[in-house]
């Protein structure tokens, strides 16, 4: 059957003589070849033109900005109250609600995750394993204004009957919501970064001697820190960047301290809070969302490329 | 010899020390995750009623309802289908099939992992200097789908990268030594064995686009609506009208923000009513995914 069609369909390949890839039909297979090509690569290539609308809207605009106030007052001064009649610029203030809530969720979801991380590799059995860990991914899937309202209306509840001086909006309920929506980003990537440690290295560790938990801190934490470094500035920059659960409940006054016990306007915060409201495009007000958005983005990023050198810094190759 | 006993005992007991300890810290973050849930449960799940789904906002918390939201947040989510889908299929095919090893690549690598750690109010703000003023598209319900489409984008991209990367290369030589071109390879083969792995994606970015609030508080939804947007099927010809994409527009996790920072009490159980819901369908979504994952992965076999 097969060798009869082939020798049915040789004349006719033979009548057009040239090699396949010359025909018309050929010649508009590769073009269209080249063309799939080019939109697939332009698809590719989208992502970097957004990264370069996010930096351009954020300069632009900030550029305004600075040119009303200069950068040195921006980043000294001592005040935010940039819809005030006689306004003032520190973005420290912000910055200071955004390091106390991050370090109450970092103080929260590194240690705990961490741990969580150690037990799911190196203790649990593979049925704990594979029952627990779809479970810490789903959380992942809770949105975070549901964080907001269990920060607000439960964990801030909570709080006050622990100590009735406590504001409804304070900084302490926030963080800790966000620590606990940051764990399973944390232990489920650690437990990634552990669980690629080669056996080898556990059972060399075992063979000296070591209990689990020796081998756990001494072998397989150094040797995974690559991986655990990513997991960590991944939960930074969640922290750094998280918006609604701090707009619901850390309270939207700016307000310079340190003390998580006091309600703050971190920078994402406020932002939300001019968004809210109704500020004419192009106005002073509407510029300070920019400039405190682009700070955010120095801040992320810095993060992001101090976790690029330690990735590499600390890589293990085996 | 005794010391050794020492050291050896010491090391065993913070050994078990930790088992315990660790796996009581296991449980501990598990309760108060169902603890959390189970509150909103608690609270909220009596108040969803058909009155609750049907009713537009109200000052009235008894008389208020999430039906401007819910269909808001449907018509952000086809935009944002639509527009992060297909690129983001494409951009991974790209980087998996035809890319080659250069500078250029490795740019376009590096820039999506970092686009996926840019916080999300950073795209907002991104989206109301762009889509709402540059090019004029107003707080509408194109410029918020557009908006989330490029937030989810780098989750569509990362997950299609790996389930094509899952196909083996053997496929795709017996179909290259069969005289296929590239893009039949990719038609016929790639994309049919690696389409479980990438709807598994798209719904787990689809589900974090329902959740996602900040971004579209930033380029302006509203909190209070009480119209629909234009219907997308009109009795007379063309039939299909897509004035909607240009109507303003409320969410459900921003109709929830906004019942949450009100003082009264009822209003709070509202809230927590709309959180139940963004959470079915959040949760629901994602155990589809994993179904979808488990059911492809038992189908297939290499």
């Amino acid at each position: 059957m097969m060798a009869e069609e082939s020798r049915k369909s040789r004349p006719r390949f033979k009548k057009r003589s040239l090699l396949y890839s010359d025909s018309r039909f050929g010649r508009f297979r590769r073009w269209r070849e080249k063309l799939i090509e080019l939109l697939l690569f332009l698809s590719a290539f989208a992502s970097v033109a957004i990264t370069f609308m996010i930096g351009f809207i954020l300069i632009v605009e900030s550029i305004e900005f600075f040119k009303v106030v200069s950068i040195w007052e921006f980043l000294t001064d001592t005040e935010w109250t940039p819809l005030f009649a006689e306004p003032r610029y520190g973005i420290l203030v912000l910055l200071s609600g955004t390091v106390v809530t991050s370090f109450v969720a970092l103080a929260v979801a590194i240690p705990i995750g961490s741990i969580v991380a150690i037990y799911l590799s190196e203790y649990a059995s593979s049925r704990v394993r594979e029952a627990v860990k779809p479970v810490l991914e789903l959380q992942s899937a809770v949105p975070t204004v549901v964080y907001g309202y269990f920060a607000l209306l439960f964990i801030t509840p909570l709080l006050q009957r622990l100590n009735d001086e406590i504001p409804g909006f304070n900084m302490l309920s926030a963080g800790l919501a966000m620590g606990i929506m940051i764990i399973p980003y944390v232990s489920s990537l650690s437990e990634d970064a552990m669980r690629a440690v080669p056996m080898y290295l556990r059972e060399g560790s075992y063979a000296m001697g070591a209990t689990r938990l020796q081998t756990a801190l001494k072998v397989v934490f150094p040797a995974a820190f690559s991986g655990i470094t990513a997991a960590y500035i991944l939960a930074i920059s969640r922290a750094v960047g998280e918006t609604m659960i701090v707009a619901i409940a850390a309270g939207l006054q700016p307000n310079l301290t340190f003390n998580p016990l006091d309600s703050a306007s971190t920078i994402t915060s406020y932002i939300v809070q001019v968004t809210l409201g109704d500020l004419p495009h192009g106005s002073i007000g509407y510029q300070t969302i920019f400039a405190a958005g682009l700070t955010l983005m120095c801040v992320t990023l810095f993060f992001n490329v101090l976790g690029h050198y330690l990735r590499r810094r600390f890589r293990e190759i085996y | 010899m005794d010391r050794v006993d020492h050291i050896v005992r010491r090391s065993r007991f913070f050994d078990a020390f930790f088992a315990v300890v660790g796996g009581l810290i296991l449980v501990a973050v598990l309760i108060v995750l169902f603890v959390l849930i189970g509150d909103l449960f608690y609270r909220g799940f009596d108040r969803i009623n058909w009155q609750f789904l049907t009713s537009f906002p109200s000052r009235f918390a008894e008389r208020a309802g999430i039906l401007s939201a819910l269909v808001g947040s449907i018509l952000v989510l086809i935009v944002t289908a639509v527009c992060s889908i297909p690129l983001g299929i494409a951009a991974g095919l790209y980087l998996e099939e035809y890319a080659p090893k250069n500078r250029l690549t490795a740019l376009i690598e590096i820039n999506i992992s970092n686009l996926a750690s840019v916080p999300s109010i950073i795209y907002g703000l991104m989206a109301l200097g762009l889509f709402v003023y540059k090019l004029n598209l107003g707080q509408s319900i194109l410029a918020a789908g557009l908006t989330l489409g490029l937030l989810v984008l780098p989750i569509v991209i990362v997950t299609t990268r790996e389930a094509i990367r899952s196909v083996p290369q053997h496929i795709r030589e017996a179909a290259f030594a069969v005289g296929a071109t590239k893009w039949q390879v990719v038609r016929d083969h790639v994309l049919p064995y690696s389409s479980g792995g990438i709807m598994t994606g798209v719904i787990i970015a689809l589900s974090r686009a329902i959740g996602e609030t900040a971004p579209l508080v930033t380029i302006g939804a509203l909190t209070f609506i009480s119209f629909l947007p234009s219907p997308p099927l009109t009795p007379e010809p063309p039939f299909i009208s897509f004035k909607w994409l240009m109507d303003p527009f409320a969410v459900l996790p921003i109709q929830m923000f906004n019942w949450i920072s009100r003082p009264q009490e009822g209003f709070h159980v509202n809230a927590a009513a709309v959180g139940v819901v963004i959470l079915i369908i959040t949760l629901g979504m994602n155990a589809a995914a994993i179904l979808i994952r488990w059911r492809f992965r038992r189908r297939i076999k290499w």
